[in-house]
C-alpha cells in the first residue's frame, strides 16, 4: 500500500459556541447526528423493525388470549380493554433495556471515548440516545395500539385525553431513559442480558396484567407501588379502560404517581448519568 | 522547537491500584514518541489523560499547549485518538462514519462529505466506502479508525495501540500510514507492546511501567542498555559447560554467564550472524556436545528484565491474578 499524505495543517475550526443561543443550536446538531445514526440502524436491520412489531402480536396473543381467558373483570368488560394500558406501560420500561445495551455497546467499542475527545457537546450524545429511544418507543406505542384496536381494546373519553395518556407513557420512558443510560455506563456489555431477566418480573409485579388486589399482601403493596402501576392506572382512567384499584393512597391517585415517579426518577439518574459519562474512567 | 506534549508528574489511583505513578513526558513537536510496556504498565491511562477523557489525581498536562484540564474543550479541537478497538460504527458505511465524525465537529455538511472522501481515498478505502462496517477486516477498520482520528487535522494524534491484534500483512499497512503521517509532520504519541514497533516508528521511546517512565532513549540506546546480542547455549554436561566457556571467551565481549544446573550458557557477542557459525565451529572443534545454540537480539522481555528485575509476561499474569 502506498500512500501519499500531504503535510497536516490545522484545519480552521469553527469558533466554539459562545452566545446561550450557539450553544444550543451546537446541542441540537450534536443529537440529531447522534440520533440520525441510530434511524440508520434501524433501517439496515430489519430484524429490529420486524420484533417490534411481532412483540405486541405476541404479547396479546400470549396475555389476552392464553391467560386472559382465566381472569375475571369486575364489571363484565373484556379483559383486553383492561391488558392494553398493561401493555403499553410494559413495552415501556422494557425500553430500560434497549438504551442500555446501546449505551453499553457503544462504551465497549470505544465510541464514546472517540465522542468524548471530540470538541461536540458532551450532552449531545446523551439527548441524541434520548431523542432515538422516544423515536422508538413512539413507534411501539402506534404499533401496539392498532394492535389493540383489532382485538377489541378502545379509548372511551376523546382524542384529548389519549394524547395525555401518551404524554404520561413518554415521560416514563424519559426516565427509563436516564435509568438506562445510567446502567448501560456502568454495566459490562456480556451483562447486560442480566437486565432482561430483572426487568421482565418488574414489569409484572405492578397492575400490568392483574390487579395488586389478586396478589399476597406483600406482593400486592410493592406492585402497588411500582411505578409503572401508577402510569398504568394513570393511562387506564384517561382512556375510560376499567381498572381495579386497591384502596392505598398511591392505587387511587395514579395521576398523581405517573408524574411524581418519573420526575424523581429523572431527578436521580439524570444527574448521576451527566456525572458518570463525564468522568467516565 | 515547541513541545507539543508535557506531563509532569501525573498521578491517577484506581482506589488502591496506582495506575500513573509521576509520569513525566516531553514529546517535541513533529516527532513521534513510542510509550512502551507491558498491559497494565499504564501506557492507556496515560493517552486517556492526555486526550482528555480521564481525571487524574495529581500532576499537570498540557498538549499543544494548552492544558488537559483546563483548556480541554479547546483542546479537544486539536488532538486524534485511535484507539485500541476500532471505534467505528459496524452499521454505518465507512462515508457515513467519517461524515458523521466531520460533522460532529462542526465542519459543516459538504466540507464534511469532502474530507470523508480524501481520507477514503488516502486509506484505500474507496471501494469498501458504501459498505457496511461490520462487511471490514481487521486492518480496514483500523484504517477507518485512523482516518476517523483525522478527519479535523488534529496537530497531535494519539494512537493506542494501533497494531494489537492485527495479522501482520494489515500490521504492515498500518506502520505504512503512520510513517507517511510523521512525515507529514504531526506530532504523534504511540503506545505499543511490540519493540519492534516502536522501533520502526519513534524517534524516541519511553519505556514505562508501573506507572512511570524507567527509561527513554532511542531505540538503539535502549538496546545498547539491554546489552545487544548474544549467544544463548544449553549443552549436556557440566564438563562441556567448562569447554565452551573456554572455547567461547574469544568471542564474549562481556562476562559470560553460566547456569550449572542447567547447563545453559549466556554469552555477550557483537558481529551478527557470522558469528553464530564462527561459534559452531570452535564449539565442533573442541568436541563439546551442543544440544541447543542460537543468537538472540534484545526484545521487549529483555528491555524489561534489564530495566525492571522482571519479565513483561510476570507483570501480564500478575495482572491477571488482580483482575
Amino acid at each position: 500500500m502506498s500512500l501519499t499524505l500531504p503535510p497536516i495543517t490545522p484545519a480552521p475550526m469553527p469558533r466554539a459556541p459562545r452566545s446561550v443561543l450557539q450553544r444550543l443550536r451546537w446541542l441540537i446538531s450534536d443529537s440529531w447526528n447522534v440520533a440520525s445514526r441510530d434511524l440508520i440502524h434501524w433501517i439496515r436491520q430489519p430484524v429490529r423493525l420486524f420484533s417490534s412489531v411481532m412483540y405486541p402480536v405476541v404479547s396479546i396473543l400470549i396475555f389476552g388470549y392464553v391467560f386472559g381467558n382465566a381472569v375475571m373483570v369486575v364489571g363484565g368488560w373484556n379483559y383486553r380493554e383492561f391488558l392494553m394500558p398493561g401493555l403499553f406501560g410494559q413495552s415501556i420500561v422494557l425500553g430500560v433495556g434497549v438504551t442500555l445495551v446501546a449505551i453499553a455497546e457503544d462504551t465497549n467499542r470505544g465510541v464514546n471515548n472517540r465522542f468524548r475527545t471530540m470538541p461536540m457537546s458532551r450532552a449531545g450524545y446523551l439527548a441524541g440516545r434520548s431523542i432515538a429511544d422516544l423515536l422508538n418507543s413512539t413507534l411501539d406505542i402506534v404499533v401496539l395500539m392498532l394492535c389493540g384496536v383489532a382485538v377489541g381494546w378502545t379509548w372511551h373519553l376523546g382524542f384529548g385525553n389519549v394524547l395525555i395518556a401518551f404524554g404520561l407513557l413518554m415521560l416514563l420512558r424519559v426516565a427509563m431513559i436516564w435509568l438506562g443510560i445510567f446502567l448501560g455506563l456502568i454495566i459490562k456489555p456480556e451483562n447486560t442480558s442480566v437486565v432482561w431477566t430483572v426487568l421482565l418480573p418488574l414489569t409484572m409485579f405492578s397492575d400490568t396484567f392483574v390487579s395488586p388486589q389478586m396478589m399476597p399482601e406483600w406482593l400486592g403493596t410493592i406492585s402497588e407501588w411500582n411505578p409503572l402501576s401508577a402510569t398504568v392506572g394513570a393511562i387506564r382512567e384517561l382512556f375510560g379502560n376499567p381498572g381495579w384499584p386497591g384502596d392505598s393512597w398511591v392505587s387511587t391517585h395514579p395521576m398523581v404517581m405517573a408524574v411524581v415517579w418519573p420526575l424523581a426518577i429523572i431527578a436521580v439518574f439524570w444527574p448521576l448519568s451527566v456525572r458518570r459519562y463525564r468522568s467516565m474512567s | 522547537m515547541a513541545d507539543a506534549i508535557v506531563a509532569e508528574g501525573l498521578v491517577k489511583k484506581y482506589g488502591s491500584v496506582v495506575a500513573l505513578d509521576g509520569l513525566d513526558l516531553v514529546v517535541p513537536e513533529g516527532s513521534i514518541m513510542g510509550l512502551l510496556g507491558p498491559n497494565g504498565a499504564g501506557k492507556t491511562t496515560a493517552v486517556r489523560v492526555l486526550t482528555t477523557l480521564l481525571e487524574f489525581d495529581s500532576g499537570r498536562a498540557a498538549v499543544a499547549g494548552l492544558d488537559v484540564v483546563k483548556d480541554a474543550r479547546e483542546l479537544r479541537k486539536r488532538i486524534g485518538l485511535s484507539g485500541q478497538y476500532a471505534a467505528v460504527d459496524e452499521t454505518l458505511t465507512g462515508f457515513e462514519n467519517l461524515d458523521m465524525v466531520g460533522r460532529l465537529y462542526h465542519l459543516g455538511r459538504q466540507p464534511s462529505r469532502d474530507r470523508a472522501r480524501e481520507l477514503l481515498e488516502r486509506f484505500d478505502l474507496v471501494d469498501a466506502a458504501d459498505r457496511q462496517v461490520k462487511g471490514y477486516s481487521g486492518g480496514m477498520r483500523r484504517r477507518l479508525d485512523l482516518a476517523a482520528a483525522l478527519v479535523a487535522k488534529p496537530v497531535v494524534l494519539f494512537l493506542d495501540e494501533p497494531t494489537t491484534g492485527l495479522d501482520p500483512r494489515s500490521r504492515l499497512g498500518m506502520w505504512d500510514v503512520i510513517e507517511e503521517l510523521v512525515a507529514g509532520g504531526t506530532t504523534v504519541l504511540l503506545t505499543t507492546q511490540y519493540l519492534e514497533e516502536a522501533d520502526r516508528l519513534a524517534d524516541q521511546i519511553a519505556v514505562i511501567d508501573h506507572g512511570r517512565v524507567i527509561a527513554e532513549g532511542t531505540s538503539d540506546q535502549l538496546k545498547a542498555q539491554v546489552g545487544g546480542e548474544r549467544l544463548e547455549l544449553t549443552v549436556a554436561s557440566a564438563r562441556d559447560v567448562a569447554a565452551t566457556r573456554a572455547a567461547l571467551g574469544p568471542l564474549a565481549i562481556a562476562e559470560i554467564s553460566v547456569d550449572e544446573r542447567s547447563h545453559h550458557v549466556v554469552v555477550p557477542v557483537s558481529g551478527g550472524a557470522d558469528l553464530l557459525v564462527e561459534a559452531v565451529r570452535l564449539l565442533d572443534a573442541d568436541a563439546v556436545k551442543v544440544l541447543d545454540i542460537g543468537l538472540r537480539r534484545p526484545t521487549l522481555d529483555d528491555v524489561f528484565l534489564t530495566l525492571t528485575g522482571h519479565s513483561a509476561e510476570d507483570e501480564k499474569s500478575e495482572e491477571e491474578r488482580g483482575a
